[in-house]
């Protein structure tokens, strides 16, 4: 085990580059992501672990970045949603399908849907997209379109 | 042929926000700002007996505390009734009573653990009928000493009345005891939360020469700048604010909180940029929320069943210090009856002062509250009299020459096509009657209907203006006072400019931050005025840049103006249209191949200013307050389970006048998510208060919202009847999804479980709840 006891250089996998990052034990991956890297497409909506808006893709899951320190992400995978490249099929679906407002649960929701397309290649059936996107909340939309987004981002893979 | 309107285009900002480009105020680095912090009361309402610094300051790195003793000056939109900090009294838990700035947040934060403040607990109001009690303890003991901003507040001395509005129509009580029907209702709404995804945060700096520059999550960044610059005495030109995307506001976002308080920390501490965060907790407790309402309604109907004669009693609860709430109290006086012909009519509409949270605008403006109450009341008319409830609105619908409550004369420009609305939703929504349909053994499917109708409440000298500059490729760029908070306003005003000039939407480009400096002034972005208010601003800065255009043309075609058309970005001749040059050639003017240079480089303007309003009689409530009414109708069918008392939502239909569908998608999507809220307000949302006034769940977990999986099919219908004085006719509707879904769920569960629901959130447990005591 690791022992960190003040500020330390740790350093993070972030969208394929490793980076050097200061952090104190306690500070939260979802902190340094966006202080410390400028990747603010992570945002803080609840710091709390409810609102899902935080969420990015640790080794191909999805973590909430406010429910992880900083120290426990050395060693891994993180991908942001500034990472996920631009055009891909679930950012281009998140448009066509009209899946969002504000835009500030946004990046949390295409965090979920990347990690669920990563992790099931074929559409499972609904009651599983729904207990995946149940980590998220959205306030804007009626959520249909989010479902019509998964359905989008799915075609596009076939 | 259209080239923009009526067209599903995407929004403006959309690959912003899916690449994680769109900037919240949070977002923007601020490399070496100070972090300031919240300490809120612990107390719903108690006197400050000492706050005790000592240890606080003693942190490394705190660089000042201020209290409310900083500060004398009072805030408020309407009536100045709020110290930006606690004085002396805090008036609801949560309220603001010190700020730390220190070099960090979490230094601010362990500063703001160690403040000492001792209370001497006053009692506490919860609700309007307790403050309104003859011997109630007073929440505010010089009400009427604050100042008013708007001359139509009317604080009442020696209680806890913050202002009233009365509406007298008719005979009145006469009118009432004439009806063959008469039915009476009382209802309980509790307050509930905005719950925005992106939570309150405000920037302040000062720079030497005294120029303020605020960065805030605002839907109304010249309130801002106008409160500030008042409050301080500081001339409002060098206040400056700017607002990047705000992540959802609903209206929450409209009241000016924390910016005042940034500007505080920033001035004690030389002038240094400071930043304002706050954690959900607080957003939820300390910064303001939804209203509740109490209601006392009385219908009455003649034989065939037509509503004659109405009386209405509203007590809002508008929490600890006013804000908007007045002008919600108004705005539901004005539009008390619901979209319906009552000839005889008296209502009283209070504002009443309590120990809760503050109540600022909230989707509908009031609207989605009332019209429970009072579409609950007519379906129980409707079975009173024997009648199907859609047929019994039909019957009683709103229609040309009939008068509002205010006495305003509904023509179909002004009012939309109620009737159209509910024949339309018939076939939409598949309305089966209000009788529930046996399933299964202690299963039914039960549908409700219920009908809304939104007037606007703004200044009646509210403004909107927009400016338009010239690419040398041809397009536009779009500047507007129009905050982008999620309801696509940008992007209709994108595609209402195109139309204008037949070009494609791409080639206008929408600057989407606000800067009080750069931008127009737009009013504020709520009330869904932008398609309107702007719409119109821009269309007069089309006309503008046309005039303009025309000028450059005739110089380069060298033929008179009056000949020069201008389309599908070029400028011709009408006379002989091959003579022509593109539009983009011209945008600075003109260069002849001698290079001699002539016209002027193109700017538009334009500038938009609410006519026609008035304040209301005092007495009869007579005036108009608002351009126009949206109507709608909308039904929602459940599946109710009778043995366990749970129910799920099977469909939502809404059916709306917009007077024009300026764009399919967008406009059926943010009606959807109003729909969307409005189940979710009257399924689970409230603000639970233990016996102390202490809130109870501000967090998102315990303050429930609904989740994917959970919502219903959601179904949307538009009829188009124009609004004369509105860009292609368009009327407001963004936020109107939500007006009438709350009384439709409340329909359709009375009538499965053979209860009559008067209170919201209607949940498993209230079911139960009544169907014991009923039992007994």
């Amino acid at each position: 085990m690791v022992r960190y006891d003040k500020k330390s250089v740790i350093t993070l996998s972030v969208n394929g580059a490793l980076q050097d990052v200061v952090v104190r034990p306690s500070d939260l991956l979802l902190d340094v992501l966006r202080e410390q890297l400028a990747l603010t497409g992570a945002k803080p909506g609840c710091k709390n672990g409810d609102c899902g808006a935080c969420t990015v893709m640790v080794d191909g899951w999805p973590i909430k970045a406010c429910l992880m320190l900083a120290v426990e992400a050395e060693g891994h995978e993180i991908l942001t949603v500034e990472g996920l490249g631009g055009a891909t099929a679930v950012q281009t679906a998140f448009v066509v399908a009209n899946a969002f407002q504000c835009g500030y649960c946004t990046s949390g929701f295409l965090m979920v849907c990347q990690a669920l397309l990563t992790q099931h290649p074929q559409m499972p059936e609904e009651h599983v997209v729904e207990e995946w996107l149940q980590a998220n909340l959205c306030r804007c939309t009626s959520y249909q379109e989010i479902r019509n987004a998964v359905m989008l981002m799915y075609e596009a893979q076939s | 042929m259209n080239t923009s309107i009526g067209k599903s285009i995407h929004r403006k900002e959309a690959w912003d926000k899916v690449c994680g480009r769109a900037q919240y105020v949070d977002d923007i680095p601020l490399a070496g700002a100070l972090s300031a912090r919240l300490l809120t009361s612990s107390c719903a309402h108690a006197r400050i007996k000492g706050i005790v610094l000592t240890k606080a300051l003693s942190i490394p790195g705190v660089q000042a505390i201020v209290t409310g003793a900083d500060c004398p000056e009072h805030f408020g939109p309407l009536l100045q009734d709020r110290p930006a900090l606690a004085r002396e009294v805090v008036r609801y838990a949560g309220e603001p009573v010190a700020m730390v700035v220190a070099l960090d947040e979490a230094t601010a934060e362990q500063a703001v653990r160690l403040i000492q403040v001792q209370y001497e607990p006053l009692p506490v109001l919860l609700t309007p009928s307790q403050a309104l009690a003859p011997d109630a303890p007073l929440i505010h003991k010089q009400s009427n000493g604050y100042k008013k901003v708007m001359e139509d507040i009317y604080p009442e001395v020696g209680s806890n009345v913050a202002s009233r509005y009365q509406i007298r129509k008719g005979k009145g009580q006469k009118a009432l005891e004439a009806c063959k029907t008469v039915v009476e209702k009382r209802f309980y709404l509790p307050p509930s939360d905005h719950v925005a995804m992106e939570v309150r945060s405000a920037r302040c700096e000062i720079a030497t020469n005294g120029d303020v520059m605020i960065t805030t999550t605002s839907q109304a960044p010249f309130s801002v700048q106008t409160q500030i610059a008042s409050a301080f005495l500081i001339p409002s030109g060098k206040v400056q604010v700017k607002v990047p995307f705000v992540g959802g506001g609903f209206g929450g976002k409209a009241a000016v909180s924390l910016e005042t308080l940034a500007y505080l920390a920033s001035q004690r501490v030389g002038g240094k940029a400071v930043r304002l965060t706050i954690p959900r907790e607080q957003d939820m407790a300390s910064t303001p929320s939804r209203l509740g309402l109490e209601a006392m309604i009385k219908l009455g109907a003649d034989k065939e069943g037509r509503l004659q004669a109405a009386e209405f009693t509203y007590y809002l609860d508008c929490g600890a210090y006013s804000d908007s709430a007045p002008y919600m109290t108004k705005a539901i006086a004005v539009d008390c009856t619901g979209p319906y012909r009552v000839e005889h009519l008296s209502c009283d509409a209070v504002c009443v002062y309590t120990n809760r949270t503050y109540a600022t605008s909230f989707r509908g403006f009031a609207h989605e509250s009332y019209t429970f109450c009072v579409e609950r009341t007519m379906d129980i008319l409707a079975k009173a009299c024997g009648k199907d409830p859609l047929e019994f609105r039909l019957l009683n619908a709103i229609r040309p020459g009939d008068l509002t409550p205010t006495q305003v004369c509904c023509t179909n420009s002004l009012m939309g096509d109620l009737p159209g609305c509910l024949t339309h939703l018939k076939s939409l929504g598949e309305w089966e009657g209000a009788k529930p349909v046996q399933i299964k053994a202690d299963t039914v499917r039960a549908q409700g209907v219920s009908c809304f109708w939104k007037t606007e409440n703004p200044p009646t000298d509210a403004v909107s203006g927009a400016l338009i500059t010239c690419n040398e490729d041809g397009s536009l760029n779009l500047h507007t006072g129009v905050v982008e908070m999620g309801s696509g306003g940008q992007t209709h005003l994108a595609q209402i400019l195109a139309e204008k000039f037949k070009i494609d939407a791409q080639q206008i480009h929408v600057v989407m931050e606000v800067d009080t400096r750069v931008s127009p002034e737009h009013w504020k972005t709520v009330a869904s005025l932008t398609e309107y208010m702007a719409g119109n601003a821009v269309l007069q800065a089309a006309d503008d840049l046309l005039g303009q255009f025309r000028r450059n043309g005739a110089l380069a075609l060298d033929c008179p103006e009056e000949e020069i058309a201008v389309s599908h970005g070029r400028v011709y001749s009408i006379k002989n249209p091959e003579l022509f040059i593109a539009w983009k050639d011209i945008v600075k003017g003109y260069k002849t191949p001698s290079g001699t240079s002539l016209g002027e480089p193109i700017l538009g303007r334009g500038g938009f200013m609410l006519k026609g309003l008035c304040l209301l009689d005092p007495v009869t409530g007579r005036g108009r307050t608002g351009p126009d009414w949206t109507v709608g109708a909308q039904i929602v069918e459940i599946e109710a389970d009778l043995r366990r008392y749970t129910y799920r939502i099977l469909r939502a239909t809404t059916v709306m006048d917009v007077g024009k569908v300026i764009n399919p998608e967008s406009m059926r999507s943010m009606v959807a998510g109003g729909m969307a809220m409005g189940i979710s307000l009257a399924s689970r949302e409230y603000c639970s208060y233990d016996a102390k006034g202490i809130p109870q769940a501000p967090n998102l977990r315990t303050y429930k919202l609904m989740h994917i999986g959970q919502e219903p099919d959601y179904r949307v219908g538009f009829l188009e009847t124009p609004k004369e004085d509105s860009p292609y006719g368009v009327r407001s509707y963004a936020e109107h999804g939500i007006l009438g879904i709350p009384a439709a769920l409340g329909n359709a569960l009375s009538s499965a479980f053979q209860q009559e629901f008067c209170s919201l959130p209607i949940t498993p447990e209230m079911i139960w709840t009544m169907a014991k005591e009923r039992e007994q």
